[in-house]
């Protein structure tokens, strides 16, 4: 592989340019075809894809209980359910929207179709096991949508104990469901960790590292630290009420809120599984629609990581008023407010990279620039809740239901969005309605702020959150809040209605339609069975705007070797323009 | 360890497309294993964490139900998976020496090893069940004089049987091993599924050399 | 500023609250001004550096070490001050007086119940001195539970199997809602009390009159005083009074009729079933509806169950 002489640290190597075909008469959806071919492929875009359907119908069925409890709130009292039902619908409204679409979403979805492509590798590390995560999380998904018909559950998405050792319904069949949900995360986790450092093209240096990929690999790190912990976690609860083992029960000895740190030590991270890997989509989507390399690649990168490990340490914050010691507290808020700054740091970086870029506003970047606004709505009331005086203020009310909906909704579901339009033509090989796509983008900001602003204010005004009947002080900002989540549901109706459409009568997508540096556009659209049908050879940072579009189409001369990580090449150009034949 | 030359790539039949050569494919499943093991480690991590609280609030509890466990039988069984890690790597030397027959033989051994361990842990526990220590409420012993004995033999319960169960997945583990062996299927330029069954055996072998003490050597 | 104060934040009716009012305004203030400087950068950017022609290149710009270290450090000061002030704020809600004035507190689904030094007790109305802090000593009977007064800024768990505390001091007499935020089960945003604070000495008068605890009052039928108790212990969250559906099965005419239980069994409604359902709810649970039920043995005396039968009675 070779050419020319090696010396110890320098290679050499021959290589040439591949130009990405716009419609290829081969491609990852019909060299095999039918339905076995789906339910056993291991190809992780095909894997990608199921689990992109599995999510938009979860979030359909999770937006669609929203939609009930808000209803319910129009009128203090019983407006048209009983109040157990109102109970088990927003516990199930969080726990589906939490297991079974946001922590998958971004990482199982778009990471399993993208982290590959861009990391220049045939598939991820291990691609059966990435099958069976995907079948784990729909044997999880089923057995959680079973509790719900075999008696339900009303504890909160959160299973507190002792409450949720002693109500009645499905609690055990759906901490199970949870339980294998969590095994699917782990092994995603160890799958894209060893992807990552084992699977990467030639030349692909830790330095040339996509950030879509460094926020994969953050959130993997904390998806196979913490899940383990919620699985022992919900575990016991499930053998608290089979056996009574009272680990968690007062009454035998135990303490309930010992459970709070054993959740919270993996939910907290948690949050950051739900938000890192969009971050790194942000990534992605604002260097590219400002043709600009990214401002501070190092800075964002690491503050990924270091978000990562500082998430582990301010669980408490979610027990300042539990009973948990004062000087515990003072710990957790102190790291509660550390683990602010690279947050913010990156929201600085980010927009740095505007400026004096060439910034075209499209879809996937109005996206992006609601996911701003709504995170650093988000960010700052977390510092706001991080205090512990506000928080004493502050915890269990609606302030709180506002804060993470602007996190999880307005940063998360925002760029998860932003992500599906921007890939969206290499995933489908089609181009969707753009003034559909700004107009939608435009109801989901607007009905987002309707909904949740005035919880805000009611939570500081002290309305409790969870509660079926309120007083009726609050009637009003309750009524503004259902009409935005109409809007809102109308909004993400809109989005699923012409990116289908598209599927079926969208323009032909053209292989790189953003005109971007990174290795995912480098290839044809539909991408091959096999992703690549050259070795790519990188050279260059997927950032390096500056510099033309041929070095970044390179790939071994002589093909179908040479997966390494030498991070030193020196390239000698031969046979220029050669198409991908 | 393993001399896994370029040279690999055109000998295994196991080679999967995506890989590059043997080298990456062996890399990888190597690395994915330690991964899975360090989620092993924070699985238990949680039990290991109940028991250091649960053993600040009640040592004496600790120490007097302590009492009820049998120490020699603990101890053979300490022996016994000991033992079993050492033919595992056994079995992977075997492997790197091209040997093909200790393969299995070393496999079979550790195989019986676990069954072994798994029936001394079967008495213990029927004995227990026998004189009333259940886990939690149905706990019914009358032997030990404190109101939260039930709290230890939860946990005790817990953690031996998830020990218990990872054991029982390891066997599962070798009797496929030993099957792909007595095919053939292993040598000294393919071995990676010993190798990290190997690895997670050693992993279980480790817990239950931190479970024997906290629980059985109480004193 | 008032007026924008009242639209965000209750009454400031204990002597901490306008202390936790203050950081609330400071942080909130900082993080708009913030919020609206970031916003104004990247709306200016979107129009300066907006795409003119496709073929444009930028320039590379990878870092700035000056820059980034500014916008680190700076908000990192920030967030220290406002942890530190928000730990003082917090330590002073924390640390109670000496000289404070206990009540013990119990939760249990879904009644609040206050004790006072003199064996009074009431459930649903805490009765407290004007300018006078005030300790609460609190448990609960099944599971978590939170007491949250907003117009205080005090909130705290109330746990199974431990003891938790808080404080306040409210200068002047009035009223305030107590909430319970911790969920806690069917009728948890029905789990609402009142703090009722007196001035000094209408305090003392009010103490001295129910000490003891509970009694028939003299010139109360049994039957009224059945209603009082039923209020107090707030059996009305589950059980109505004109038949409507609630958590519980309804009073109305239940007395003499007949009862058909989850496992198919039948009674007639009389004073042993009630005296029972009350002392142990899920011996017999009425068909429907979910054993949820507390027991009230220990509260409720032989002569308060009686009282409680004969309102049934009266209930046609």
């Amino acid at each position: 592989m070779d050419t020319a002489e090696s010396s110890s640290n320098l290679k050499k190597i021959q290589v040439q340019r591949f130009k990405p075909d716009d419609n290829p008469d081969n491609h990852y959806l019909n060299e095999e075809t039918g339905l076995w071919s789906w339910l056993t492929t291991v190809d992780h875009k095909k894997i990608g894809i199921m689990y992109l359907a599995s999510i938009t119908f979860f979030f359909f069925v999770g937006g669609l209980m929203a939609l009930l409890v808000r209803t319910e709130l129009w009128t203090p009292a019983k407006t048209f359910i009983e109040a157990n039902t109102y109970n088990q619908l927003f516990t199930l409204h969080g726990a589906v929207m939490i297991f079974l679409f946001l922590v998958p979403s971004v990482p199982a979805a778009l990471g399993n179709f993208i982290l590959p492509l861009q990391l220049g590798a045939k598939d991820v590390a291990f691609p059966r096991l990435n099958l069976l995560s995907y079948y784990l999380y729909l044997a999880g998904s089923f057995i959680a949508i079973y509790a719900i018909f075999s008696g339900g559950i009303d504890t909160g998405w959160t299973f507190y104990t002792p409450y949720s050792s002693s109500t009645g319904g499905a609690v055990t069949t759906m901490t199970f469901g949870v339980f294998v949900i969590g095994f699917s995360s782990i092994l995603t986790g160890v799958n894209f960790i060893t992807t990552i450092h084992k699977m990467r093209a030639p030349g692909l240096s830790w330095d040339k590292l996509p950030l879509f990929c460094w926020g994969l690999y953050a959130t993997s790190v904390i998806q196979i630290l913490a899940t383990p912990v919620l699985a022992i976690t919900l575990a016991l609860v499930a053998m608290e009420r089979i056996l009574g083992i009272g680990i968690f029960d007062p009454a035998l000895g135990g303490d309930p809120v010992l459970y709070q740190h054993f959740f919270w030590f993996y939910s907290h991270p948690a949050v950051y599984i739900m938000i890192v890997p969009g971050f790194g989509v942000v990534s992605e989507i604002i260097s590219t629609f400002s043709k600009k390399h990214i401002f501070g690649y190092w800075a964002i990168a690491l503050s990924s990581l270091a978000i990562a490990f500082i998430g582990f340490l301010v669980w408490g914050h979610h027990m300042f008023v539990s009973g948990q010691a004062t000087l515990a507290s003072m710990v957790f808020s102190f790291l509660t407010f550390l683990v602010g700054i690279p947050t913010g740091i990156k929201m600085f970086n980010w927009t740095a990279t505007l400026y004096k870029g060439s910034i075209k506003l499209a879809s996937p970047l109005l996206y992006i620039f609601g996911f701003f606004f709504l995170f650093l709505v988000g960010g700052l009331t977390g510092i706001v809740l991080g205090s512990i005086a506000l928080d004493v203020h502050l915890h269990d009310t609606y302030y709180v239901v506002a804060h993470f909906h602007f996190v999880m909704v307005g940063g998360m579901v925002m760029a998860f969005l932003a992500g599906l339009h921007y890939w969206w033509p290499k995933i489908t090989g089609k181009m969707y309605n753009e003034t559909m796509a700004k107009i939608a983008c435009g109801i989901i900001f607007v009905g987002f702020n309707v909904t949740f602003l005035p919880q805000f204010v009611m939570g500081s005004q002290g309305m409790p959150r969870r509660y079926f009947n309120y007083i009726e002080q609050f009637q009003s900002f309750h009524q503004v809040s259902t009409i935005g989540s109409y809007i809102l549901g109308l909004g993400f109706l809109m989005v699923f209605y012409y990116l289908v459409k598209s599927i079926y009568r969208g323009e032909q997508a053209t292989s790189n339609p953003w005109g971007s540096r990174a290795l995912e556009w480098q290839i044809s659209t539909l991408p091959p069975l096999h992703n690549f049908h050259h070795t790519p050879v990188i050279v260059n940072g997927p950032y390096d705007y500056h510099k033309p579009m041929e070095e970044f189409q390179l790939g071994l001369a002589e093909s179908g070797n040479g997966h390494g990580h030498d991070a030193d090449l020196e390239v000698t150009k031969e046979g220029e323009d050669l198409s991908a034949e | 360890m393993a001399n896994h030359s370029s040279s690999a790539s055109e000998s295994s039949r196991f080679m999967q497309h995506h890989f590059v050569d043997a080298d990456q494919q062996f890399d990888a499943a190597k690395m994915g294993m330690w991964i899975f093991l360090v989620t092993e480690i924070l699985f238990f991590g949680g039990l290991f964490a109940a028991y250091v609280i649960y053993r600040a609030w009640y040592p004496e509890l600790f120490t007097l139900a302590s009492e009820e466990l049998n120490t020699l039988w603990g101890g053979v069984n300490t022996v016994v998976l000991i033992g079993s890690s050492l033919t595992v790597a056994m079995a992977i030397k075997s492997a790197q020496l091209n040997q093909k027959k200790n393969i299995a033989i070393n496999l079979a051994i550790t195989l019986a090893l676990a069954a072994v361990f798994m029936v001394i842990k079967y008495f213990e526990w029927t004995h227990k069940f026998h004189i009333g220590i259940f886990p939690g409420e149905f706990y019914s012993f009358e032997g030990i004089d404190h109101p939260k004995a039930n709290i230890f033999f939860s946990l005790y319960y817990l953690m031996t049987g998830l020990h218990g169960i990872h054991v029982v997945i390891g066997m599962g583990l070798m009797a496929w091993l030993l099957w792909r062996s007595l095919k053939g299927h292993f040598d000294s330029e393919y071995y990676t599924p010993v190798e990290i069954t190997g690895l997670y055996w050693h992993l279980v072998d480790i817990i239950w050399i931190f479970l024997f003490p906290l629980f059985y050597l109480i004193d | 500023m008032d007026a924008l104060n009242d639209f965000f934040l209750p009454p400031a009716k204990s002597t901490l609250a306008s202390q936790t009012d203050t950081l609330f305004w400071f942080v909130h203030l900082s993080s708009l001004a913030l919020t609206i400087g970031l916003i104004a950068v990247i709306v200016y950017f979107v129009y300066k550096y907006r795409r003119k022609s496709e073929d444009e290149v930028t320039p590379l710009i990878t870092h700035n070490n000056k820059l980034e270290v500014t916008w680190s450090v700076i908000p990192l000061i920030l967030v220290l001050i406002v942890f530190a002030w928000g730990y003082e704020v917090f330590m002073n809600q924390r640390v109670v007086p000496d000289d404070a004035y206990e009540v013990n507190v119990t939760a249990q689904k879904w009644i609040w119940q206050f004790k006072y030094e003199n064996g009074a007790q009431t459930t649903g109305k805490l009765h407290v001195p004007a300018g006078r802090p005030v300790k609460l000593i609190m448990s609960s009977n099944d599971v978590i539970h939170s007491f949250f007064v907003p117009d205080y800024r005090i909130k705290q768990d109330v746990v199974p199997g431990r003891y938790t505390e808080m404080w306040f001091n409210a200068p002047e007499p009035g009223e305030s809602i107590i909430y319970c935020t911790e969920y806690c089960g069917t009728a948890h945003s029905d789990m609402l009390a009142n703090i009722i604070v007196h001035e000094q000495e209408d305090f003392e008068n009010w103490l001295a009159e129910n000490a003891g605890g509970a009694s028939k009052p003299d010139d109360l039928p049994p039957a009224e005083w059945g209603k009082q108790i039923a209020q107090e212990y707030a059996c009305n969250t589950c059980h109505s009074t004109d038949g409507s559906q609630m958590v519980g099965p309804t009073w109305q005419g239940t007395f003499g009729s007949e009862q058909t239980f989850a496992d198919g069994s039948t009674v007639t409604v009389d004073e042993n079933y009630i005296r029972e359902s009350i002392l142990e709810p899920n011996a017999k649970v009425v068909e429907g509806y979910p054993a949820v039920m507390n027991t009230y043995q220990g509260q409720l005396n032989d002569e308060q169950i009686n009282a409680i039968i004969e309102y049934i009675k009266t209930l046609k």
